[in-house]
């Protein structure tokens, strides 16, 4: 082990392709605290590095069906129980009138959980991450693809892993300091 | 995937030009959009256009401060017809914002990935068109200072708003509907916020885009929830652009006003907002594409694929046209048959008689597919739809209070300079924001742009 604390090795890649690849072939091997890092979504890629519940659709969902009851609690509460109003000889309870508001309550609870859901879910906002600190890394969001394993997996070892991952054919391996 | 390159192989063999100009990679794309907003330098045409648009900005400043101090009866606005251009202008501007959901939203789901290289700049539209629209119910209240009673809050008075009211329902819809496009357009910023900030050489350039990224680092788990959460989004806008522009039309159909009280108003209105909409993103997009040299990202498959959604949406628009009258004889009212044989021979004739010209037979050029690819002539025609877009707000809510059931009532409406000013102002206001937004912000989806490419694809059976 260096004296430097090291968080992750990171291998750079050309395409998407040979990222899956070596991401498949890191996943065989054993390893399981590793992320990969690309440009653009890449089909496939999550789950290979053994990525299996996306809870996006259930925070959703739970969002939808709150924002749903909450805004039609909200209008019978308003209009038959705080302040009933005679409006035209309707009922104070005038379900039909109320779908319209209780469908755009609905849409825009379940419109925030599925952003805030995402960036709660990913940890973000997260301005300082040590993979910033590899310079290469900038190419991430423009042309390159990344494969880091972390040094927190247990099977992770600086000499065998950097040798690995040397042997997954990438533009060369470099150490992530923390 | 394979779906994709069948749509590219059959548009090919029609010599439909392609949805990107060959020869780009990652890179290339990366760099010219994220150039335009790091190195290119202001331009006087910039100036200028910002320049023009902020003097009309300052205008509607003006307008609104008069407004404000001297009452709504500077406008042309009396009985009976108390809705005058204030609500023709919020239904024109909400109706353009629609096309950019239509884009962002639909067409992704739809699978139309010719949408990858315009929806930013379309939901920039739809942002600032709504942010116009917004303004104008809180003008014409009279009492604007008054405009948050129009949200449910705890207050002394003890009373809440009135949720049979369609007006209420517009407050919700709209201010959904901007909520939600903010959120759409501001999620599929993230990844390009990164883009930037890793391509800024400017210190403070990149710690303002680095504080809007989030630290967004493109790591697969993280696309992976987002991938999630934008086509949800997607799933959510559809319905939801669809029912803002119903609840609109609802303002008009739930009133008793011959005219009005129809049911063909909700789908007539949102194929209406499409229509315009599309108008606008084609005002929009041909001088981008040609000042800032994107002819090979916005190519002439998008402009002539506009066209077309404009001529489908267009028929259904001139099919309500139809319909109106149809339903109004067949129903037998004669209330409601008198105001369709009073829009075109009443006062308003040369009003009714622009609008269909402009609306309905000007449009039927973009049959011709010459026309259609030519963007000099797409402009015309769109500038064309969007002034007749706008006339028919005028035919439905002028037109249709100036004659209603007692003659007693009838009375003529004229718009005062002041009318003009408010109008003409939000149009320099929007064109101000569209202008400010295309030097700060990445104008077309970088990270949408780069999965059209082919090396995008992975080749590996999973």
């Amino acid at each position: 082990m260096s004296l430097v604390p090291v968080y992750g090795l990171l291998a750079e890649f050309d395409n998407p392709t040979d990222l899956l690849l070596a991401a498949r072939k890191a996943h065989e091997e054993g390893y399981r605290k590793m992320d990969g890092y690309s440009p653009f979504p890449v089909e496939g890629l999550a789950e290979v590095m053994g990525f299996e519940r996306d809870r996006m659709p259930l925070v959703v969902l739970i969002g939808g069906l709150l924002g749903c009851a909450g805004g039609y609690l909200m209008q019978w509460w308003m209009s038959a129980v705080s302040y009933p109003i005679n409006s035209g000889g309707k009922p104070y309870n005038s379900w039909p009138a109320f779908l319209v508001v209780t469908f755009e309550v609905t849409i825009l609870c379940a419109a925030l959980s599925a952003l805030f859901g995402m960036l709660g879910l990913n940890g973000l906002p997260m301005p300082y991450h040590p993979l910033f600190h590899s310079p290469r890394f900038a190419f991430a969001t423009r042309d390159r693809f990344f494969l880091c394993i972390e040094a927190a997996d247990p099977r992770f070892d600086l000499a065998t892993t950097r040798r690995f991952l040397e042997g997954l054919g990438g533009h060369g391996v470099s150490e992530v300091p923390y | 995937m394979e779906q994709k390159d069948r749509v590219e192989e059959i548009s090919e063999r029609h010599g439909r030009p392609p949805v990107m100009a060959p020869g780009h990679t990652f890179a290339t794309i990366t760099d010219k959009i994220s150039s335009i907003v790091l190195t290119r330098p202001v331009s006087l045409g910039w100036l200028l256009g910002v320049g023009l648009a902020s003097f009309w900005a300052f205008i509607l400043l003006f307008a609104v401060s008069y407004l404000f101090y001297q009452g709504v009866g500077i406008w042309g606005v009396n009985v009976p017809v108390a809705w005058g251009f204030a609500i023709v202008n919020f239904v024109w501007w909400v109706g353009i914002g629609h096309a950019g959901t239509l884009i962002s939203a639909i067409l992704l789901l739809l699978r139309q990935s010719w949408r990858n290289s315009i929806n930013r700049f379309a939901e920039a539209m739809t942002l600032f068109a709504v942010a116009c629209a917004g303004m104008f119910p809180i003008l014409h209240l009279g009492r604007p200072w008054l405009a948050y009673w129009l949200f449910p809050y705890p207050n002394t008075m003890n009373v809440w708003p009135q949720f049979r009211s369609p007006l209420v329902w517009d407050v919700f819809a709209v201010s959904t509907y901007f909520t939600v496009s903010l959120l759409f357009w501001y999620q599929g910023l993230i990844p390009d916020l990164a883009t930037l900030r890793d391509r800024a050489v400017n210190r403070y350039a990149r710690t303002i885009y680095g504080f809007l990224a989030m630290g967004w680092r493109g790591s697969a788990r993280h696309w992976k929830r987002y991938h999630t959460a934008y086509l949800l989004l997607a799933g959510l806008a559809t319905p939801l652009v669809l029912s803002v522009h119903t609840v609109v039309s609802f303002d008009f159909t739930i009133a008793l006003v011959p005219g009005w009280h129809s049911t063909i108003f909700p789908p007539f209105f949102v194929a209406g907002a499409i229509y315009s909409g599309f108008a606008m993103v084609l005002i929009l997009a041909i001088p981008i594409r040609h000042f800032y040299g994107l002819e090979d990202f916005v190519t002439i498959r998008h402009l002539e694929n506009s066209g077309m959604i404009m001529l489908a949406t267009g028929l259904i628009v001139a099919y309500g046209y139809i319909m109106e009258p149809f339903m109004a004889w067949l129903g037998g009212n004669k209330y409601d048959m008198y105001q369709f044989w009073d829009r075109a021979h009443g006062p308003y004739w040369w009003v009714f008689l622009s609008l269909i010209t402009m609306n309905v037979v000007i449009p039927q050029l973009l049959w011709i597919p010459k026309l259609r690819r030519n963007p000099g002539w797409l402009f015309l025609i769109s500038l064309d739809v969007l002034i007749g877009m706008w006339i028919e707000r005028v035919v439905i809510v002028v037109v249709s209070l100036h004659r209603d059931f007692l003659t007693s009532s009838w009375g003529m409406y004229y718009p005062t300079r002041w009318d003009w000013f408010t109008l003409l102002g939000t149009v320099g206001f929007f064109f101000m924001c569209m202008l400010l937004f295309l030097r700060v912000l990445p104008m077309i989806s970088i990270f949408e742009l780069r999965e059209l490419l082919p090396e995008a694809e992975v080749k590996v059976e999973p």
